[in-house]
């Protein structure tokens, strides 16, 4: 399994990124460069977080016009799996590739914190190794992570179950205190209608070691491991 | 004019001339310029003439209390600074030690106080970016900052904006870059009210073989100025920061720098690959003071001299003038000095991080800092006597009367006899200076670079070391409340606290980095801090062990004639053999036995307890037996690597009830009840709330107790059993002969978590 990490100017999880799919999960894993038009024929593509172009304007709004962005949607549009992290789920939705967007968070204020996501969804590429309902600890950082869609789009993506993750209590309820930022429908992720694309505003690659206090991300990176098996197979 | 200019000048090209509108030199203007008649006499001898107006605003900024230290470089070089593992010392852009494997930790600590005070974001923003730069110029990549704050009053509304803008400043600039924030401290004291401290530290982390310095050594070298561009924002920011502030200050607001952090993230990324590359021989940040500070002290540093052309530095606005150029200190700006004939290659390398660079001048042998103007000599000055010839002065230094009165209140009426400990409990958890941080640490980035192992509202921060075994603790501490009351005192007590900090994670504490925030020393009483504080400072930073590589100075601290609490910050770090034994403050598991190290004493002075329940900064500091300190960490550190302990947490502020009450309150976890008995013969406000130093509250499996004692025993440290861990949501009791405190533990955790933004948010 080969892994590509993209990196914009401003970019600050990227080795982050890096360091869980080379050195947990033993993923060949390289950064590839925003000016760059190929991506090479990945299994796995990496919009890490950060603040790309500084989020002036707007988070993401200027990193989707990069070169690498053009390839990184011939990619998705052939089925290629992509995983978008804070910064990163911005591009992709500034980009088109996921609906909605993400708007300041509610408070007005950064948020760093650990945020607790329930696994909506196993049924997909990313997160079969989760069981549903499944509550997981995990750092969020982020100032726009505040997801907002329109009444019908919102509507659609319960409907399909492209909701995959959602902010709740310790203890999985929704509702007060769950939900850090204001985002509709206590939304933390969602993925396209084809299921090859999933953006989240929380950082799995900061929850993936022991010694950082929580491995409740790992099961992300497991279940695309075991995905990119099996379609290898196929 | 009032020194006659000497005729010629025989060395090098033409002496400067004066420039079409330059304003005549007057005593005025020297005096507005922060210089003295003899200074200026001085500068005098050492040019053989009447300096032009552009070598009187480079004499200004380098020989200002900030680049020069002339009031307190004679206290400064008391200070222990050398030990094996010490690779760089004072005088560099930041100090660095040895952590083991090949790999070098660079830490430095530097205030941004006064434009903090009128403009807070900006202020700390630019406070922020500026450590970052000191960092990675030394070939270190920034892996943690904290900060350390000192404000007035909350209940002031210019103190709640001031706070509100000092933490989104600081965090949207971290956080952009990427950058965790590990920690700090924030003080809340009246001491403070027009003017905050705001210290921002930095650590970074190379290989050994990384490490570069700001130099500008090989004739004929090329000086090229690469990140933003030069504008007229922060001229003068260093004299600035050596004055006090007035009723006019906010009129300095453009002497403030607007920061932007995603060119810094730029400029640290060229720099890592530049350094790497092997293409340049020196790079420094141009902070305050800008291209006159960075390449004066390159070339003073390297014993040879700079030529610059300020025509050829890239700036935003047509018209300006050498002297504005040489004294701006926009930010996210970088000095480089590049090895003749390898300018294609840095080129490329700036250019793919999309930074801009220009060839502002070369390396010249000739010892002269030497400015031109579009091949016009309009500033020629010898370097050394530039960076090391500001004359240092030692100052009269008499104690204040009003202190020592303070110091010797009667705090009898306070000690002990009726009250309801419980409410006095809960009223002094509500106070800003003990509740939890979490409404500041909320802002900050703290996971980022995924080795944040103990985040802020611990002891310590705790990172680990990627590649090896080990972690690094880091903390930044000083009670100005002490220190005011009793400076040498309150310095001794920063140092060990933060040693104390350092070990309760198991961390031997290994260098300091300091920040001297003072008033105005040309006053006597301040003089005296100062000099108490440095000498207290020297004392234990021998003591523990923990050289001083580097620091800052910032004095002049006032507002309209009233100085801060004199804040001499220690920011110092420590090394963890083996980070499986990390230990943190929270109590773990039901049925754990509490211990408390060292000794209870009857200390009430200087207190939160009397200023926040009874509005009094007086009586005397806790009493610091510094070998007894050492002694006790040891100890600590022992059961540590021996894997006896549960938690472990200093007390400090609040006094013993506060400790129990952060480590049962368990930041991110369920809180857990405990129940303590107290047995010592002590007023019960002193013995619950005093803050007796050189204590240290651990928890341990009731199995290995006996481990614990006798490890004690062999140090030497005293130690009592003093109550068991209780259940997830149990109750907080601890009880005395005469005193009782008892709780729900969630009562506790409501007003202690939600106590700070209840202020902040909803006033």
């Amino acid at each position: 399994m080969r892994a590509v990490v993209v990196t914009f100017p401003g970019s600050n999880c990227d080795y982050d990124c890096l360091q869980v799919l080379r050195k947990v999960m033993g993923i060949d894993t390289s950064f590839i460069w925003h000016r760059e038009r190929e991506l090479g024929d990945p299994d796995l593509v990496v919009l890490p977080g950060g603040f790309s172009y500084g989020d002036y304007l707007r988070a993401g709004a200027i990193a989707r016009f990069s070169p690498i962005v053009e390839a990184v949607k011939r990619y998705a549009g052939r089925g290629g799996i992509v995983l978008g992290i804070c910064n990163g789920f911005q591009i992709l939705c500034e980009a088109g590739l996921l609906p909605g967007a993400l708007r300041r968070n509610d408070s007005l204020k950064f948020r760093s914190l650990d945020a607790h996501v329930r696994v909506e969804t196993t049924d997909t590429a990313f997160t079969r190794a989760y069981r549903r309902g499944q509550v997981l600890r995990i750092p969020i950082a982020h100032a726009e992570g505040n997801y907002i869609a329109d009444p019908a789009t919102l509507e659609r993506l319960e409907a399909d179950g492209r909701v995959v993750f959602r902010y709740t209590t310790r203890e999985g309820a929704r509702g007060e205190g769950g939900n850090p930022n204001g985002s509709a429908n206590d939304i933390a992720g969602i993925v396209n209608a084809a299921g090859n694309v999933l953006g989240l505003m929380p950082h799995p690659e900061r929850a993936a070691e022991g010694v950082l206090g929580s491995t409740d991300g790992l099961g992300m990176f497991e279940s695309l491991v075991a995905h990119c098996a099996r379609e290898r197979v196929a | 004019m009032i020194a006659p200019a000497s005729g010629g000048n025989d060395r090098g090209p033409a002496a400067p001339e004066p420039r079409p509108g330059d304003p005549e030199i007057t005593p005025e203007l020297v005096a507005d310029h922060g210089l003295s008649p003899e200074e200026y006499e001085r500068i005098v001898g050492h040019l053989g003439r009447t300096p032009t107006f552009t070598e009187l605003g480079v004499f200004s900024a380098m020989w200002s209390e900030h680049c020069g230290y002339k009031n307190s470089k004679r206290l400064l070089r008391l200070l222990p600074t050398e030990a094996p593992w010490v690779i760089q010392g004072p005088g560099e852009n930041a100090g660095v030690i040895d952590i083991g494997d090949g790999y070098a930790l660079a830490f430095k600590i530097e205030s941004h106080n006064h434009p903090s005070a009128v403009e807070p974001y900006q202020g700390a923003a630019t406070g922020i970016g500026g450590i970052l730069r000191d960092v990675f110029t030394m070939g270190a990549r920034p892996v943690a900052v904290l900060d350390s704050l000192h404000f007035g009053d909350l209940d002031s509304s210019r103190v709640r904006y001031l706070f509100d803008g000092v933490v989104r400043g600081a965090g949207d600039y971290g956080n952009c870059v990427g950058i965790p924030n590990l920690g700090g401290e924030a003080y809340f004291d009246r001491g403070y009210e027009g003017n905050p401290i705001i210290n921002v530290m930095c650590l970074g982390i190379m290989k050994r073989e990384q490490l570069i310095r700001g130099e500008a050594r090989g004739d004929g070298n090329t000086l090229m100025a690469v990140g933003a561009r030069t504008g007229r924002d922060g001229i003068h920011g260093a004299t600035f920061a050596s004055e006090e502030l007035g009723e006019d200050s906010d009129a300095s607001r453009p002497q403030v720098q607007v920061g932007d952090p995603f060119t810094e993230k730029l400029l640290l990324e060229a720099s890592l690959e530049l350094i790497g590359s092997g293409h340049i021989v020196g790079i420094q940040d141009m902070g305050a003071a800008g291209i006159t500070s960075s390449a004066s002290e390159m070339a003073g540093r390297s014993g040879s001299g700079v030529a610059i052309d300020t025509a050829l530095v890239p700036v935003r606005e047509p018209g300006m003038t050498p002297y504005e150029i040489l004294l701006s200190e926009s930010q996210e700006r970088m000095m480089v000095v590049v090895h003749k004939g390898r300018e294609q290659e840095v080129r490329r390398i700036l250019a793919k991080w999309e930074l801009e660079a220009a060839e502002v001048g070369r390396v010249t042998s000739d010892g002269r800092f030497r400015i031109l103007e579009d091949g016009r000599t309009v500033a020629d000055i010898p370097a050394l006597p530039l960076t090391e010839g500001c004359p240092t002065y030692e100052r009269e230094g008499i104690e204040g009367e009003e202190v020592r009165a303070l110091r010797e209140m009667d705090l009898t009426p306070y000690a002990g006899g009726e009250g309801d400990r419980t409410a006095d409990f809960l009223r002094l958890l509500t106070s800003p200076n003990l509740a939890s941080r979490r409404w500041i640490h909320d802002q900050y980035d703290t996971t980022v670079r995924t080795a944040s192992v103990i985040q802020p509202g611990g002891n310590a921060g705790v990172l680990r070391v990627r590649g090896t075994p080990r972690g690094i603790a880091v903390t930044t501490d000083c009670s100005g409340r002490y220190t005011y009351l009793e400076p040498g005192t309150g310095a001794r007590i920063a140092v060990a606290e933060a040693a104390r900090n350092l070990a309760c994670t198991g961390a031997l504490p290994m260098a300091v980095t300091n920040n001297l925030n003072f008033g105005n020393p040309l006053k006597p009483h301040i003089y005296y801090q100062l000099r108490e504080a440095v000498l207290g400072m020297v004392e234990a930073c021998a003591l523990f062990e923990t050289p001083v590589t580097g620091g800052n100075v910032s004095l002049y601290n006032e507002t309209s004639g009233t100085p801060i609490y004199p804040t001499p910050v220690i920011g110092m770090v420590g090394i963890i053999e083996d980070l499986e034994r990390v230990t943190r403050h929270a109590f773990q598991d039901e049925g754990d036995v509490i211990v408390l190290l060292g000794r209870n004493t009857d200390e009430l002075g200087a207190s939160e307890y009397l200023y926040a329940m009874h509005d009094i900064v007086g009586g005397r500091p806790p009493r610091v037996d510094l070998l007894a300190e050492r002694v006790l960490q040891q100890a600590l550190l022992a059961m540590i690597g021996e894997g006896l302990l549960r938690s472990a947490h200093d007390c400090s502020e609040g006094g013993l009830a506060c400790a129990l009450a952060e480590s049962a309150l368990r930041e991110g976890e369920d809180p857990v009840g405990i129940h303590v008995r107290l047995a010592d013969p002590l007023p019960s406000t002193a013995l619950l709330f005093g803050e007796a130093q050189g204590r240290v509250v651990v928890s341990c499996d009731p199995a290995c107790l006996d481990r614990v004692r006798r490890l004690a025993d062999r140090y030497g440290v005293p130690w009592r059993e003093i109550g068991t861990v209780g259940a997830i949501g149990g109750g907080f009791v601890v009880e005395s002969a005469d005193a009782r405190i008892e709780a729900d533990i969630r009562e506790v955790s409501a007003v202690y978590f939600e106590a700070l933004p209840e202020r902040m948010d909803t006033q």
